[in-house]
């Protein structure tokens, strides 16, 4: 016979969930929080979006290009990045900075350090920080208030965190508005409903671990109902806590990151629970009145740390330990 | 019945048995047999038979050189062609092998004497001479001699006997079938095997994909005193040795080189005990098995094979290629051996033959790692798989060894989740070869 055979070493069947596919569904499970910033933000949400995914996706390219590696924007990486920094805008801000802050998460957060899978933060958070540090009144200041297919410009329409921090004054929407996303906020992270849509989509398709999310909100939940009232303990106001800010945005897509979050299981408990507990640290003593994205960018930080610390007890570690016990 | 628990990690895979319902038949005599001396865990035997010898079927033709190890005896009557190196496919080397020209009879050999039908007439000790001397394997795939298997050492008494009829391997089904057919058979060997190991308590371990073969095992073990069965999830890797253990009695075994017998647990596959029933009974040697022949091929089938047919042969008899062939394995889909060419020969520890046609075979160039530790998560032994092959690949071979890479069974199921499709297995092999070799010169340093 004269066929001619592939040899290559087992396994020789491989999953479909390859990066492409498993980034597809994390673009997927956005689509609802996208449509919702579009409808509450109307058209300056939608150009927004477009300004930064563009830009992530062509600055990936031309750098991949100029560097000579292989072209890597069809693994859908680069749109995530786009699309997560884009959420992280107030609706009001000028067009060129995602355009800035997209090209700054690819190029130098993720693409100097040597693409994707060696980045150490989330790029997106990376490029916001960033934008934040730059040009701070922008992204403190430009919220719009939420109207049905267009924004109204409200000049200073406070968010309810800053109300909660008693930094500005202002009623707190109701807790259906809150849950809606009809409030002022950053594009992505004000409708509860649509990030929740997405987020059981990806732990319905297994691509995230709900221990990240489910550590993060419920750490957030108890450390603001225990300490949240200042001069009493648990009287504090989690509900809103927890509602408010891009909590679930970022516990549901950016702590998340393969990339930047530990590889096992207790290690991701460890970083959902990490990212809660800074959360609150800064929104309640810290100088700023949110801080899911730094509790976030911290936490990447020592994920390598947990990932040395916290492995698995191997099969048959019993054994052992008796052996060591008895020496 | 007895509830198993549940593994830890793993995969659920498409089981794809397609050739579950189709009954085992015999292959027929193929126009030559070869038969390699190693096919088996352990020294190879040694040729006992020179060009020109005309032998029977059943007869030594190569003979073991010592404790661990087996014999190799001539699946079929005819003329020994030549003593000579072919490849070998599952060491991919050449290797010694007797070839034989089959006359077609199929002549058995006069020293084949029927033996008994009452295992109570035979000792402890018997059992074992009778499964060394008949060249028994583990027949599950990993071929290890079972007369060592059945001489557990003294001070590790041995408690509960598992038979393994999880085949948690995709496509294969020569061990449902042979539980389906052959029940009775398979649970003679196995009570044969309690008794030669001493152990008082039996359980035949099945995953419930195979309702026929836990119905046909469930009639055979009625009335048996000390042999009940568990039914297994059907979940990937469970038929391994060591998943087994765990998922069935809760134990763990230790680290390499632990074994079994250290947390007093021997485990056989199905079809070795059928093989000992019929050493027992007949006292035919092991010169033939049960091979699934299955994937893209016109009509998947189960084959009664004599030890040393061509694949190639198989290939035809099961009606030749579905479409183009683009991998044929020797094995499962997960664990087994990718074969350059077909005309090697089937071995006592292969349990089936896989086609896949081009279009199946995955050549995608390997990904950067994301560290989304989806390997951590589905490793049955709970190591990191992601670290073992970034130290692996990085050739630092020290840090993958403190990260356990000895411990891997190469099961496959990282690789096979791994959304970068990296070669994950290749990468813990390649160290582990490194340690071993590493170890090997530090101890011949230290005696010499």
């Amino acid at each position: 016979m004269t066929e001619r055979l592939v040899v290559s070493p087992s396994p020789h069947w491989k999953t479909d969930k390859t990066v492409p596919a498993l980034m597809l569904d994390v673009v997927i499970a956005l689509m609802p929080a996208v449509i919702a910033s579009i409808v509450f933000f109307g058209w300056k949400a939608l150009a927004i979006i477009l300004t930064s995914v563009s830009s992530a996706v062509i600055s990936e390219a031309i750098y991949e290009k100029a560097v000579k590696r292989d072209i890597t924007i069809k693994d859908y990486s680069a749109v995530i990045t786009g699309i997560l920094l884009a959420m992280n805008m107030p609706p009001g801000v000028p067009l060129w900075m995602p355009a800035i802050g997209s090209a700054f998460a690819i190029v130098i957060a993720k693409q100097l350090f040597g693409g994707l899978g060696c980045n150490f933060v989330n790029p997106a958070l990376a490029g916001r920080a960033f934008l934040m540090a730059a040009w701070p009144l922008h992204m403190t200041r430009d919220w719009l208030a939420p109207g049905f297919f267009g924004g109204v410009d409200a000049g200073a329409s406070p968010t309810p965190l800053a109300v909660l921090k008693g930094e500005s004054s202002g009623v707190l929407p109701g807790l259906w508005d809150m849950l809606l996303g009809n409030r002022a906020g950053c594009l992505g992270e004000t409708s509860i409903i649509a990030i929740l849509i997405g987020g059981i989509y990806l732990i319905w398709k297994e691509v995230i671990d709900p221990r990240i999310p489910l550590g993060f909100i419920g750490t957030v939940f108890v450390l603001t109902w225990v300490f949240g009232k200042p001069g009493a303990f648990f009287q504090g106001n989690a509900v809103y806590h927890v509602l408010s800010g891009g909590l679930f945005l970022g516990a549901f897509f950016m702590a998340t990151d393969y990339v930047t979050s530990p590889v096992t299981a207790r290690g991701r408990l460890l970083m959902g629970i990490g990212c809660g507990a800074i959360t609150v640290l800064i929104r309640l003593w810290g100088g700023y009145p949110e801080g899911v994205s730094y509790s976030i960018l911290l936490m990447n930080l020592v994920t390598p740390l947990i990932d040395r610390v916290v492995v698995p007890r191997y099969y048959g570690w019993k054994h052992e330990a008796r052996k060591e016990k008895a020496l | 019945m007895l509830r198993a628990r549940t593994l830890s990690g793993g995969v659920h895979l498409d089981d794809r048995k397609i050739s579950s319902g189709k009954p085992v038949e015999f292959a027929g005599i193929p126009p030559e047999i070869v038969l390699f001396m190693s096919q088996h865990t352990g020294a190879p035997a040694k040729p006992v038979v020179k060009p020109g010898d005309r032998v029977l079927a059943g007869q030594v033709v190569g003979e073991a050189q010592s404790f661990v190890s087996a014999p190799v005896h001539a699946s079929t009557s005819g003329i020994v062609k030549a003593v000579e190196n072919r490849y070998h496919p599952i060491l991919a080397k050449p290797s010694t092998a007797v070839v034989i020209e089959p006359d077609g009879k199929g002549e058995i050999w006069e020293g084949i004497a029927p033996g008994s039908d009452d295992i109570s007439a035979l000792s402890p000790e018997d059992i074992v001479k009778i499964a060394r001397n008949a060249g028994l394997v583990g027949l599950g795939g990993a071929a290890f001699p079972t007369a060592v298997k059945l001489s557990p050492p003294k001070d590790k008494p041995i408690d509960v006997y598992l038979l393994n009829g999880a085949e948690c391997e995709p496509y294969l089904t020569c061990d449902a079938r042979l539980m389906v057919e052959e029940a009775d058979e398979i649970v003679f060997g196995f009570m044969a095997m309690m008794k030669a190991v001493g152990a008082p308590r039996g359980i035949v371990c099945i995953e419930d994909n195979k309702p026929e073969a836990i119905m046909a095992m469930e009639r055979a073990i009625s009335g048996k005193p000390g042999i009940e069965l568990c039914v297994l999830k059907t979940r990937y890797p469970q038929g391994g040795e060591k998943q087994l253990i765990q998922v069935v009695l809760g134990r763990e075994v230790p680290p390499p080189p632990g074994l079994p017998f250290d947390v007093g647990v021997v485990v056989s596959n199905v079809g070795t005990a059928y093989a000992l029933a019929k050493a027992i009974r007949t006292g035919m040697p092991l010169v033939d098995r049960v091979v699934t022949v299955t994937g893209a091929v016109r009509s998947p089938s189960n084959f009664r094979v004599l030890l040393g047919t061509p694949v190639s042969f198989l290939i035809e008899k099961a009606g030749g290629y579905a479409g183009e062939p683009g991998k044929v394995i020797m094995g499962g889909p997960m664990m087994g051996i990718s074969l350059p060419r077909t005309d090697v020969p089937v071995v006592k520890g292969t349990t089936g033959i896989v086609v896949m046609t081009r279009d199946e075979v995955n050549l995608d160039k390997p990904l950067p790692c994301i560290r989304c530790g989806r390997c951590v998560d589905a490793c049955p032994l709970r190591l990191l798989p992601v670290w073992i092959a970034a130290y692996s690949d990085r050739g630092t071979y020290e840090e993958a060894e403190k990260y356990r890479a000895l411990d891997c069974c190469e099961c496959g199921v990282c690789a096979y989740r791994c959304p970068s499709r990296r070669p994950l297995v290749q990468s813990i092999r390649l160290a582990k070869q490194a340690i071993m070799e590493e170890r090997r010169a530090r101890a011949q340093k230290a005696s010499g």
